[in-house]
């Protein structure tokens, strides 16, 4: 019983012991929307990002570390649309923390500020990682982030009310950033519109909708069940018919199916970063765009 | 004894909801499990027997040859703002079936409490409160089916707090009806059974993670019946009537690259089980001695999965009983140890699959437990 003792002093100490300055807790479970946090938050937010951008935001585990995180925030935000719906619930069960649950101030999805591409009319398991709501890989597109951006100054407002002028500079000086930003990425990527373009998971519709790209096709046979060889055989042969630029990734993807088929059909395979953190670029959301948008012109020149 | 398991299958059917706008909207989440079995048993199974220990009444390693694992149906949603509640119907290859889990768990206390209320697995220890189709093999180690009669499940209620600190440190109680062994006859009057545990856990890099665990078990029994062999089907059964109290010590580490546990991930476990029994042990048809015996046991299994949907394992059991004033028997043996191999294979999605093959060695000395993998 000491041991125990000892131990819930210990817990207690800790629990004192806070890191000082935030005036509110954020949990962001992908880095793109720990990144957007921080810019409109700046000091004011502690923001804890649950995952990597090298870990594929579909499959996490509910580590006891999220748990204690999730159950300290006054913020939780996510993409929604059913991204994470492997792990998020378990999380927020787990968490005895009401601020962040479903339906609260604190409960902030990204998905659901945006309208969402591919939204199936009839779902099936047979059809792989389907999701229902939509395809969920919304940050692709600065227009997405920009939209985002203007309700999370809104939800950031409202979950901590004391700092809301605060939020509504920060917002608007970002949104202004933002905005030039997009319309230079929209100029610069001129070249890449009508390009065929091989996607390894389709997580790149928006990217790809706002840039006018073509998908030529997509390595995985279905969302989420990884590529085969009859598959990838059956897209060779297509391309061989109606060829495509380049193929490209995800950071988190392995790159064993985009190397063969680029060595197959002679395009460049193209790792892009996919959320802040992908590439070296891409350190925040404007490298993310910045770092995209070279990479796939780069990948134009080959 | 020879015992051979192989091959289990299971297949999770998780039906997801389409967001359509129509009263079907707020239908609760609906999962099936599906799972099969192929076992190759030497002995008897109703001969099974642990030297040493007696065993509650559904204790063994199930029937030979091809059967249908357990089914399990479950229920789940959001009651309200202030309420969840899950409900697990299973259906076991001998055509009974059991309410698994009816519970309600509180969403809106927030500082970190949780309250649970019903008919719910324990959350002492790390195995006791996985359902059977999530266990990397096909049965629980030897020391939880000697001391907590495979897993402790009760109806009651239970108070969760979690620490609002970066490291996860979570304290727990419960107070349960005791009707589910080592408890029995509901002591008490059916108050008898408390536990509390204290769970902490963090991570090391994006790849690694711990957990580590200390739980206590309280239980008061009146006329537990108990057997020295599966299903009772020699003699009648023994009888206790005392307290019993069960200390576990579990830790558990996990590693995946970068977090990533689809392709590749390994879990190393252990966990350590110590009892003390004392009060009237009746033995079949003997009469009735003051008993205080005291019995230990642990076990450490480590499982790697080197492509997805495929896993290899492998676990070490060792029990140790010390049962003075109790006539020496065969059955009565000191020690025993185990050994357990399991390989898995391939899965779908949300399907499993998986296979292993267990050599148990006879006598009191060395026995073990068979064993496989599921998903």
């Amino acid at each position: 019983m000491k041991t125990f003792t000892k131990l819930f002093a210990l817990v207690l100490l800790a629990g004192v012991l806070r890191p000082a300055g935030a005036d509110i807790h954020v949990f962001a479970c992908e880095p793109e929307w720990g990144a957007l946090t921080r810019e409109l938050a700046g000091d004011k937010a502690d923001v804890y990002t649950a995952t990597n951008p090298f870990q594929d935001p579909h499959h996490v585990q509910a580590r006891p570390s999220l748990i204690s995180r999730l159950r300290r925030a006054d913020l939780a935000v996510c993409t929604g649309a059913q991204l994470e719906i492997g792990w998020m619930p378990q999380l927020l069960l787990q968490s005895g923390n009401n601020r962040i649950q479903k339906g609260r101030p604190g409960h902030f999805e990204a998905a659901s500020q945006v309208k969402l591409l591919e939204v199936p009319e009839s779902v099936n398991r047979a059809l792989g990682d389907v999701h229902p709501d939509g395809n969920p890989h919304i940050q692709t597109d600065p227009r997405n982030i920009g939209a985002v951006a203007k309700a999370l100054t809104a939800r950031l407002q409202q979950v901590d009310p004391a700092n809301a002028g605060y939020y509504a500079t920060r917002g608007s000086d970002f949104l202004k950033r933002w905005n030039a930003a997009s319309d230079r990425w929209t100029q610069e990527a001129k070249p890449l519109h009508g390009v065929r373009v091989v996607v390894h998971h389709d997580g790149w519709s928006y990217l790809f909708n706002w840039l006018g790209i073509v998908k030529a096709g997509a390595l995985e046979p279905k969302p989420g069940v990884p590529p085969s060889a009859g598959h990838l055989a059956e897209l060779k042969g297509a391309l061989a018919g109606n060829p495509a630029r380049m193929v490209v990734r995800a950071a988190y993807q392995d790159d064993r199916a985009d190397r063969w088929l680029s060595a197959q059909a002679g395009i460049p395979a193209v790792e892009l970063p996919f959320t802040v953190g992908g590439t070296p670029g891409a350190t925040d959301l404007f490298g993310l765009f910045q770092d995209t948008i070279a990479r796939m012109l780069q990948a134009l020149k080959k | 004894m020879k015992l051979r398991h192989l091959a289990v299958v299971t297949a999770s059917l998780v039906p997801t909801l389409a967001a359509a706008a129509d009263s079907n909207a707020f239908n609760p989440d609906i999962a099936l499990v599906l799972s099969g079995i192929y076992s190759d048993i030497q002995h008897d199974p109703d001969g099974y027997t642990i030297p040493g220990f007696t065993l509650p009444g559904d204790s063994g390693p199930g029937s030979r040859g091809f059967g249908l694992g357990e089914s399990e149906l479950a229920i789940y949603a959001n009651i309200d703002p202030d309420w969840y509640g899950m409900f697990t119907y299973s259906m076991h290859m001998d055509n009974t079936a059991e309410v698994e889990n009816a519970f309600v768990q509180t969403t809106s206390l927030g500082h970190g409490l949780t309250v649970k209320a019903g008919r719910f697995y324990s959350g002492l220890g790390y195995l006791n409160e996985q359902h059977s189709h999530t266990w990397d093999f096909v049965d629980v180690p030897l020391a939880y089916q000697v001391f907590l009669g495979s897993q402790l499940k009760d109806d009651g209620i239970q108070l969760r707090w979690l620490a609002p600190t970066d490291l996860y440190a979570e304290f727990g109680g419960e107070w349960l009806n005791g009707s589910s062994f080592p408890a029995g006859g509901s002591g008490n009057h059916g108050r008898g059974t408390y536990t509390a545990f204290v769970h902490i856990g963090d991570d090391v890099g994006f790849s690694n993670s711990w957990r580590a665990g200390l739980s206590f078990l309280h239980t008061r029994s009146i006329d537990r019946t108990t057997c020295i062999d599966a299903g009772c089907s020699t003699g009648t059964p023994d009888s206790f009537t005392g307290t019993s109290r069960t200390l576990i010590a579990d830790f558990v580490w996990k590693w995946a690259p970068n977090g990533n546990v689809y392709d590749r991930n390994f879990k190393l476990q252990a966990e350590y089980l110590h009892q003390g029994d004392s009060g009237d042990f009746t033995p079949a048809g003997g009469s009735a001695a003051s008993l205080d015996r005291k019995a230990d046991g642990w076990y450490v299994q480590g499982v790697y999965q080197f492509i997805h949907g495929w896993r290899a394992g492998l676990r070490y059991d060792r029990l140790r009983a010390d049962n003075p004033g109790v006539p020496a028997s065969t059955r009565r043996a000191t020690r025993r140890h185990a050994r357990a191999s399991c390989w898995t294979t391939p899965t779908a999605s949300s399907a499993a699959s998986a296979c292993s093959t267990t050599t148990t060695t006879p006598d009191r000395w060395p026995t073990t437990s068979g064993m496989c993998s599921t998903s």
